[in-house]
């Protein structure tokens, strides 16, 4: 039978990273349809109208399945992992207590509103149910990642034994809670979620721009693809190179809180300066290929690299080597390709962003076909990035589930028997694949289906009156 | 913060107040509120099954459509709150009742896909699937959650149980009764007289299985008789049985409103028996109290002025999310 902790953790990096999908999405798309409803309720241009109603369709169907694969997540904790649980509970619930108050409550009613209100309420209403949806979405990172960077790097605590078990009690609330880990890692996440969701807009946009003006194949609302390539454009320009400015000062960041994480993403085993950024690696020894543990790396690097990013500049610092640490390695293929897909990707953005911007100076954005197939390619890449880049996180910070606290072999229910795990990672696999399938499907029917007409909008102006026929309160 | 403040919040209860005690009600009242408000949506699924007109099924999904998702918030910040200031009760309940607890996510998922995939075809082939997965989700749901407290109640690590079975069912008939008082406000036509029968069914099924309720955990209680014959739980059981009859006449009579107050008097009143019944344990199997499983002062003093500060603001986006939608929702309504 299979071992629980392995199944809880197969299964916790399941549902995580379905989940994490259907935020990014939302997270994304909020600040967009502010702006979208804010326009729109300004008048003038119906293409606003157009661009809310056509992306806050997605925006639902999104936060729905967020919401049904978070509540799985938040039930995780206890029922897998319940000794973790039970010894960070003091620091890790309040978090999760006060997210589901400050940042779910605000969403999820304001969400009723903002997605069925628009005919019932007036339109300061509806912007402001716009602005709290969004509000309320990016609350629910800050605090979900509060709670996360505590567990990278864990502040403000002390570990007191109670009836034979660690706990972890809060004695510095400010250090736990105000990690300096924090600031990166939110600037990080919210910056790739509305990346991702620029690049998902451009992608979606050059496919019915290039059936349109490269193949000849006339498609309706051109001018709202047009619109909306241009918005994501300028969105990617902003974020794209912000990414990876950012990133650079987040890896020296984990450099010095992490170091074991770090020499795991640079695959560094023995302490050594001047440590040369590989981007290509293989073992040398073919029989190590499937070997996480593979020392002797042949590879493509560029020299000092690495140590130039864990220093800010100095290509000849040292870097200390995986062999030093008491505790085993993570899983080092794993964290290094993925890290090196993340910062490989990020890049490709940048040009991305600023392919289409010299195409669009130079008034030929409607024109490249190259370019907007490249951007069809690249249309889910940013989901893929914020994949790795958790892979990196939490594999990398193997094999502490708390860093320097707590193992995560330790962290797993006690009385949990391999069976029952077994049952619900095999039901999880069915039921969010499944999931999985029915989202695609129906994002890919909205996004065939268009924009809404022109002729069918709303007549530009008065909201505040509910229309005749609604009745009243009662 | 300084470390003077800190110091303080640590050093002792906010006011001096029974913390503790507190947030013992207040788990168990937020599991009452997402009882009585999702129950509106469980309800509205259980009806959903006797409805065989496309109209008629529309617009119970209209109805529920925008507070839903608000609604099933109550269950997540259930957790939080349970995880937040008993770790340890959070930890053993739910790792406890493994199977149990993945069955109500199960069906939490059926029912919140539902509404919004309904919606996104309107063939017959794929509103059948997903109608039948809306009152699948609806029903689960709330019986196993209901299963869920009854074995928490009386301390078992077992999921399947007599208690679990018949709390399960009880809790079932009364999400049907909120969801009959809720559809009678918010649906037109024929429907609110369909509905009234249904609430009239169902307010006869939650009193006989309160009964039978009390008689199986009379015989499953280590305290037994004694505990389910004492003062307030006999107050509450003879509260409901007026609630419930209150329910019946406003119902028949068409003040809905009425009776959807009763819905919330009588869900509520459910919950404070389940609370009497275990005070002063808060995990009976594992044998914890509640000043045994409470967290230190420090994060107790933090949570309790975060939620003194957000509860109110949470009523306030209620208000706001039910007067915008007051009155019948006509189907079709949306972005
Ligand atoms: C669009 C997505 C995206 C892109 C293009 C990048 N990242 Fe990233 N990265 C993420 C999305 C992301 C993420 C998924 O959002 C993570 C996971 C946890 C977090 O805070 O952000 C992350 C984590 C993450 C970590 C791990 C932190 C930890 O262990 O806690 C580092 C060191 C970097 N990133 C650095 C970079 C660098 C140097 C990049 C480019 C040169 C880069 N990222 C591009
Ligand atoms: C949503 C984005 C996230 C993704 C994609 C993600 C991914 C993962 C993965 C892949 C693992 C398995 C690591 C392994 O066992 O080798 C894991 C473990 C875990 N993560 Fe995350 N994670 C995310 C966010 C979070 C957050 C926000 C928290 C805490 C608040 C968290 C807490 C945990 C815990 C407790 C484990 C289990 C113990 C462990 O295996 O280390 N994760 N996560
Ligand atoms: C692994 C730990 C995580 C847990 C326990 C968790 C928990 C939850 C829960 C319970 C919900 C449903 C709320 C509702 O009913 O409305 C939810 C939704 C959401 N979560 Fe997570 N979550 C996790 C990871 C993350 C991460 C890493 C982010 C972003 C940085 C995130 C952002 C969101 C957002 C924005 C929503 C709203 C629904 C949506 O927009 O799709 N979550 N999460």
């Amino acid at each position: 039978m299979i071992d629980p902790v392995l199944a809880s953790r197969f299964q916790f990096a399941l549902t995580t990273i379905v989940h994490i999908i259907f935020p990014v999405m939302s997270m994304g798309l909020a600040p967009f349809l502010i702006y979208f409803t804010w326009k729109d309720i300004r008048g003038g241009d119906p293409v606003y109208e157009q661009l809310r109603r056509f992306w806050t369709k997605i925006f639902a169907v999104s936060f729905v399945v967020g919401t049904v694969t978070g509540i799985v997540l938040e039930f995780e904790f206890g029922t897998n992992f319940a000794a973790f649980s039970t010894t960070a509970g003091e620091l890790f619930g309040g978090p999760l207590a006060i997210e589901g108050m400050m940042a779910f409550m605000l969403e999820a009613t304001f969400l009723g509103i903002f997605v069925f209100g628009r005919e019932r309420v007036s339109d300061r209403l509806y912007m402001i149910s716009s602005l709290a949806v969004g509000v309320g979405t990016w609350l629910s990172a800050v605090w979900i990642l509060i709670a996360n960077s505590w567990m990278q790097m864990p502040r403000g605590y002390e570990l007191v034994t109670e009836d034979g078990q660690q706990v972890v009690h809060l004695v510095d609330p400010v250090a736990a809670y105000l990690n300096p880990r924090f600031g990166y890692m939110y600037v990080h996440m919210q910056n790739a979620a509305v990346e991702s969701v620029a690049l998902f807009m451009a992608g979606v946009a050059a496919y019915y721009i290039y059936r349109h003006h490269v193949w000849g194949n006339k498609t309706k609302n051109i001018v709202f693809w047009h619109k909306t390539l241009k918005i994501a454009l300028v969105a990617l320009l902003i974020t794209a190179p912000l990414q990876v400015l950012q990133g650079d000062l987040y890896a020296r960041h984990v450099y010095e809180t992490q170091p074991q994480k770090f020499a795991a993403m640079e695959a560094v085993w023995n302490t050594e300066s001047y440590v040369p950024e590989y981007i290509f690696a293989i073992p040398t020894d073919l029989s190590q290929l499937t070997n996480p543990r593979a020392k002797e790396l042949f590879g493509v690097g560029i020299p000092g690299g690495a140590s130039w990013l864990a220093s800010g500049g100095d290509a000849t610092a040292e870097i200390r080597g995986l062999n030093t640490f008491d505790t085993e390695a993570p899983p080092v293929a794993i964290v290094f390709w993925s890290f090196r897909a993340m910062v490989g990707m990020g890049f490709w953005f940048i040009l991305l962003a600023f392919w289409g911007g010299y195409r669009w100076y130079t008034g030929e954005l409607f024109e490249d076909g190259l370019l907007h197939k490249a951007l069809m390619t690249s249309s889910l890449l940013g989901f893929v990035a914020v994949e790795l880049g958790w892979v990196v996180t939490e594999v990398g910070r193997q094999p502490w589930v708390i860093q320097g606290i707590l193992k995560t072999s330790e962290g797993v229910s006690p009385g949990l028997t391999g069976s029952e795990a077994l049952i619900t990672l095999v039901g999880f696999v069915g039921v969010y694949t499944a999931i999985l399938a029915l989202y695609s499907y129906v994002v890919i029917r909205i996004i065939r289906g268009g924009p809404p007409d022109m002729d069918t909008l709303e007549s530009a102006g008065d909201h505040d009156a509910p229309p005749a026929g609604v009745p009243g309160d009662d | 913060m300084t470390s003077t403040s800190v110091e303080a919040l640590a050093s002792g209860p906010l006011f001096g107040l029974p913390l503790p005690e507190l947030w013992f009600v207040l788990v168990f009242g937020l599991l009452g509120t997402f009882l009585f408000l999702d129950g509106f949506d469980f309800g509205a699924g259980a009806i959903f099954a006797t409805l065989t007109d496309d109209d008629a099924r529309e617009a119970v999904l209209s109805a529920i459509g925008p507070f839903w998702d608000g609604n099933e918030v109550w269950l997540v910040v259930f957790g939080g709150a349970l995880f937040a200031a008993f770790p340890a009760v959070y930890a053993g309940l739910f790792s406890r009742h493994y199977l149990l607890m993945f069955g109500i996510l199960g069906a939490l998922i059926l029912r919140g896909l539902a509404p919004e995939m309904y919606e996104q075809r309107h063939d017959e082939r794929w509103q059948r699937w997903w109608g039948r997965s809306f009152v699948a989700g609806s029903i689960l749901a709330p019986f196993l959650l209901g299963a869920f407290a009854g074995n928490w109640l009386v301390g078992t690590s077992r999921s399947f149980t007599v208690v679990g079975v018949v709390v399960g069912i009880t809790v079932t008939a009364l999400t049907v009764v909120s969801g009959a008082a809720f559809l009678r406000l918010k649906t037109q036509d024929a429907l609110p007289k369909t509905v009234m029968w249904i609430g009239l069914g169902a307010i006869g099924a939650y009193l006989l299985g309160v009964i039978v309720t009390l008689g199986v955990l009379a015989v499953q209680l280590p305290a037994g008789v004694d505990a389910v014959l004492s003062a307030p739980v006999l107050a509450l059981v003879a509260a409901s049985v007026a609630l419930g009859v209150g329910y019946g006449v406003a119902l028949r009579l068409g003040s809905n409103m009425v009776a959807l107050v009763a819905a919330a008097g009588l869900t509520y009143g459910l919950i404070a028996v389940v609370a009497v019944l275990m005070y002063p344990s808060i995990d009976p199997a594992a044998g914890l109290t509640i000043r045994g499983a409470i967290v230190s002062m420090l994060p107790l003093n933090l949570m309790s002025i975060g939620a003194a500060l957000l509860l109110p603001l949470i009523a306030t986006y209620f208000a706001v999310l039910y007067s915008a939608f007051s009155g019948p929702v006509t189907a079709g309504e949306a972005y």
